[in-house]
């Protein structure tokens, strides 16, 4: 065997090892959805929302969602009516009924109509365009924050979150999950040979049910946050439909190749 | 040169060789061809543009009789005239003149495809912009204010195109196509649109 | 040989070809670079990395001309023209995809490209300047990357670019100044976005494209260097050329096509399906627009920079970090002067070689993901012995590299298959 491919084999043999490493951490963050959890929204940093942007009847509920809870003060400045109607296959006249707002034509984008500097006032920030929050902090984000809202009289709006504490957006969602209190515990830590105490995240106790049930309110964040991913990247359906055919025609192409290739090499000796 | 570069002189398939190797380019140019699509495709107006370029609105009860509007779509200006009844009838008579009176060969809806090029003869709907090189003809109603014979219509400043009060080419004119004829529709009897019609927007 | 393979000499031709080759010497131009052009015939899978390298030069010019028509370069148009690009532009989504993989194939490519070097001593005389030109392509290319990568202006863009302009800023004396000057403002701002644009598009590429140019010319009159790491043009046969040589034309077009075919493969799956590579290729803060106000909670270049960026952190003094980053990368320059050993090839090298060699590149690896780390704890000490190991690998090779060394074959190694 010749030294350099042993060398190579012993370099790959460390990436391979690297990569598993990695692999077998991000499953364990992957995991089962953790459904058999005795603690409600214990081990809520490991929710993952398992959308898919192929199935249009859960992204148009989506879009539904959207324009129901989140236009208000959210906006979508990068996608427009048109190509949400066009995308997601809702006839013109539905999309003209349901979605888009009066006054407001098909090829506007989808603007919220609450004035910048009113949200401002209200909630201390501007709340954020929504049409790339998908991307940015990944869709498990949007979720595990829809999923993590509790009471809390400290905070300004009542509601404070998990994922995002402190954060300024009001628990919209409240009237359809109900309203649930966290519950913390107090666990001391070793720091520097100091014991600090530390409030962590217990479990959340219900406190009045919403309209939803859980697994209904859990298939309505999930629809949303699908929508949201879609908005997020609208041709990424096309691009993995055409994806398949580009990497079937290299296939073929690089096969012509490589015969062609063996058959020259024939006068190499 | 048996010995040389270790490239032997064994009998090889030729005619394999040959096959394979076109086989290849062929492959190979049919790959390069899907993919410039992309890259041509880029240059077609972007989904803004479409939008930008959407049908568009006009309120006719403020156009007066023997009046021109002039409103844009799709980057163009549309010429919307409101004919009296004698503009109309000036429309007639000078076929001879024309190159193609009966609208054959140029662009227009199936619904303009009449002698006054327009649904209804009181208003009349253009692209104005002219089929010789694209400037903006003039507008020239009177009659003889050109010359004489001048039955109204539009002058291109350009290269001297004249078409009659329907829009249509006269003989001895460098442009030789009537003007364009958008798709439009009256959704209220005052109200236009145009660029979309009963079959969906253009 | 009794036919003309296809390629070879071209027929005495009549008419408009006769024309033009009495004008231009097209004909004697692809005898003398391709037919003409005699390489070992003992290449092997690293040899694939240079033709590939060209691949994707030209993948990023045609991609980057394309992108460029729809960018809209200024702080308040640049993020959403992106954004155009990517939804409402057709298959402006692809173009931006193939250019933003593209920039992470061009440093794989690259980078193997450079290790196959080492392997088999590349750079070792004759071969110096070829090397040296190598080299600066690869200097030309990470400030192209670098200037690309803060084109979408999202905040990453931003926070990379302080972060990178600032480290001029610990040159003593003229630091703070040159900071400035580069920015063209007290911070990143459209001054810097508007100039980055243009030597993005314009300046650097030139300069890439005659780079690769001398590096192209400077092979062609060395010739290749090949895995024995033995001169080939030492043993011409009697037909005046090299006994272990093969025309590149038809034998390597029909390989390197192989490659090529290899590469768009797995470059197609990247695009098509992960174009963001988990945050490797296109990193999930650069989708929010830039933000002075705002640095990302983590924040780290993109991963052909990591190693680099490791070292940097790793030492705990401003100026001697910056200074060790850029040492990290001149060092390469030194590395036909540092090799001592009597062979090229690792094949015939000694032990110690080979143990450096393979440390060198465990290294660079490691230092890269853990560049990507958040600079705490364990991974700032990984980060100082791996960073040891890198220096160590060139500041003293001119002592473990002679070490061992066999003697190389008189003939290249070559089993047909």
């Amino acid at each position: 065997m010749r030294t350099e491919t042993r060398l190579v084999g012993r370099m790959a043999a460390l990436i391979a090892a690297l990569l598993v490493g990695s692999l077998a951490l991000a499953a364990e963050e992957a995991g089962p959805g953790k459904e058999e959890a005795p603690k409600a929204g214990s081990g809520w940093q490991h929710w993952h929302v398992n959308n898919n942007v192929t199935d249009v009847a859960s992204v148009q509920r989506g879009a539904r969602n959207f324009t129901s809870y989140c236009l208000g003060c959210h906006s979508l400045k990068y996608e427009r009516w048109s190509r949400l109607g066009t995308d997601l296959a809702i006839p013109d006249k539905l999309m003209e009924r349901d979605l888009i707002p009066p006054g407001d034509k098909p090829t506007d984008y989808i603007l919220t109509s609450m004035p910048a500097t009113d949200a401002a006032n209200w909630f201390g920030k501007t709340p954020p365009d929504l049409s790339l929050m998908a991307r940015a902090r990944g869709r498990d984000y949007l979720y595990q924050f829809l999923k993590t809202f509790y009471v809390d009289g400290t905070r300004p709006t009542g509601a404070n979150n998990l994922r995002l504490p402190t954060t300024a957006m009001p628990h919209v969602l409240s009237e359809l999950e109900g309203l649930k209190v966290a519950v913390f515990r107090e666990e001391s830590k070793n720091e520097g040979g100091q014991v600090v105490k530390e409030q962590v995240f217990d479990h959340f106790e219900t406190v009045a049910p919403g309209r939803l049930t859980e697994a209904e309110y859990d298939a309505f964040v999930r629809d949303t946050v699908n929508f949201l991913d879609y908005v997020g990247e609208p041709t990424q359906a096309a691009r993995r439909a055409l994806g398949v055919w580009v990497v079937l025609f290299l296939l073929l192409f690089t096969w012509l190749a490589w015969m062609v290739k063996k058959e020259y090499w024939k006068d190499v000796h | 040169m048996a010995d040389h570069a270790g490239v032997a002189d064994e009998q090889v398939d030729l005619d394999r060789r040959k096959f394979l190797t076109r086989a290849t380019v062929a492959t190979g140019a049919v790959g390069a061809a899907f993919a410039a699509v992309p890259f041509i495709e880029s240059w077609f107006p972007s989904e803004r543009a479409r939008a930008q370029g959407a049908p568009a609105e006009m309120d006719l009860s403020k156009l007066d009789a023997g009046q021109m509007a002039i409103t844009i779509w799709r980057k163009q200006p549309i010429y919307v005239v409101r004919r009296t009844p004698d503009m109309v009838t000036r429309i007639a008579g000078h076929d001879a003149d024309l190159k193609d009176p009966n609208s054959e060969s140029s662009v227009q809806p199936e619904y303009a495809k009449n002698p006054d090029r327009s649904r209804s003869a009181e208003f009349l709907v253009l692209v104005g912009v002219c089929t010789h090189l694209g400037c903006l003809p003039k507008q020239r109603f009177s009659q003889g204010e050109l010359y004489p014979s001048w039955p109204g219509g539009f002058f291109c400043p350009c290269h001297g195109s004249r078409f009659d009060l329907a829009g249509r080419v006269f003989n001895g004119s460098p442009a030789s196509i009537n003007l364009r004829v958008p798709p439009y529709y009256y959704p209220k009897p005052t109200t236009l649109v145009i660029g979309a019609d009963e079959k969906g927007s253009a | 040989m009794a036919t003309t393979l296809p390629g070879g000499t071209q027929p005495e031709k009549k008419g408009l070809w006769a024309w033009i080759n009495k004008r231009l010497p097209v004909t004697e131009f692809i005898q003398d670079q391709l037919t003409g052009y005699y390489a070992p015939k003992n290449f092997n899978i690293w040899y694939f990395f240079g033709s590939l390298a060209l691949v994707v030069l030209v993948l990023q010019l045609v991609t980057g001309i394309f992108l460029t028509m729809f960018y809209k370069v200024g702080e308040a148009t640049a993020f959403d023209s992106v954004e155009y690009i990517m939804r409402e532009v057709d298959f402006g989504w692809l173009i931006r995809y193939l250019h933003s993989t593209g920039a992470s194939a061009f440093f794989i490519v690259v980078y193997l490209h450079m290790f196959r070097a080492f392997l088999y001593g590349s750079y070792r005389k004759p071969r110096e300047l070829l090397w040296l030109f190598g080299m600066a392509v690869y200097l030309a290319l990470m400030a192209e990357a670098f200037m690309g990568y803060v084109l979408p202006w999202g905040n990453m863009s931003f926070w990379g670019a302080q972060v990178i302009v600032n480290l001029f800023g610990t040159i003593p004396g003229i630091g703070p100044g040159l900071v400035e000057w580069i920015r063209g403002d007290y911070g990143i701002a459209d001054a810097t976005l508007n100039r980055f644009f243009s030597l993005h598009v314009v300046a650097i590429p030139l300069a890439l494209l005659g780079l690769v140019a001398l590096h192209l010319v400077a092979l062609r009159r060395t010739g290749s260097n090949n895995p024995d790491g033995i001169e080939i043009k030492e043993k011409i046969g009697p037909d005046g050329h090299p006994l272990d040589g093969i025309p590149f034309h038809p034998y390597y077009t029909v390989k390197d096509v192989v490659g090529v075919g290899v590469f768009f493969i797995l470059f197609a799956i990247v695009v098509f399906f992960v174009p963001t590579l988990g945050g490797l290729f296109l990193e999930g803060p650069n989708f929010e627009p830039a933000n002075p106000m705002s640095t990302p909670e983590h924040i780290a270049p993109v991963w052909y920079f990591t190693p680099f960026y490791a070292i940097l952190r790793a030492v705990p003094d401003q100026r001697m970090g910056a200074l060790l980053m850029f040492l990290a990368v001149v060092l390469f320059l030194f590395v036909p002067w540092l090799d001592r050993s009597p062979a090229k090839s690792i094949r015939y090298k000694g032990l110690p070689s080979k143990v450096a060699l393979f440390l060198f590149a465990v290294s660079f690896i490691v230092l890269g993901y853990l560049g990507l780390q958040p600079a705490e704890g364990l991974y700032v000490a990984l980060a100082r012995i791996f960073a040891a190991i890198y220096f160590a690998f060139f500041l003293l090779m001119p002592f473990y590299s002679p070490i061992g060394a066999k003697q190389p074959p008189e003939r290249v190694v070559y089993h047909a298959h």
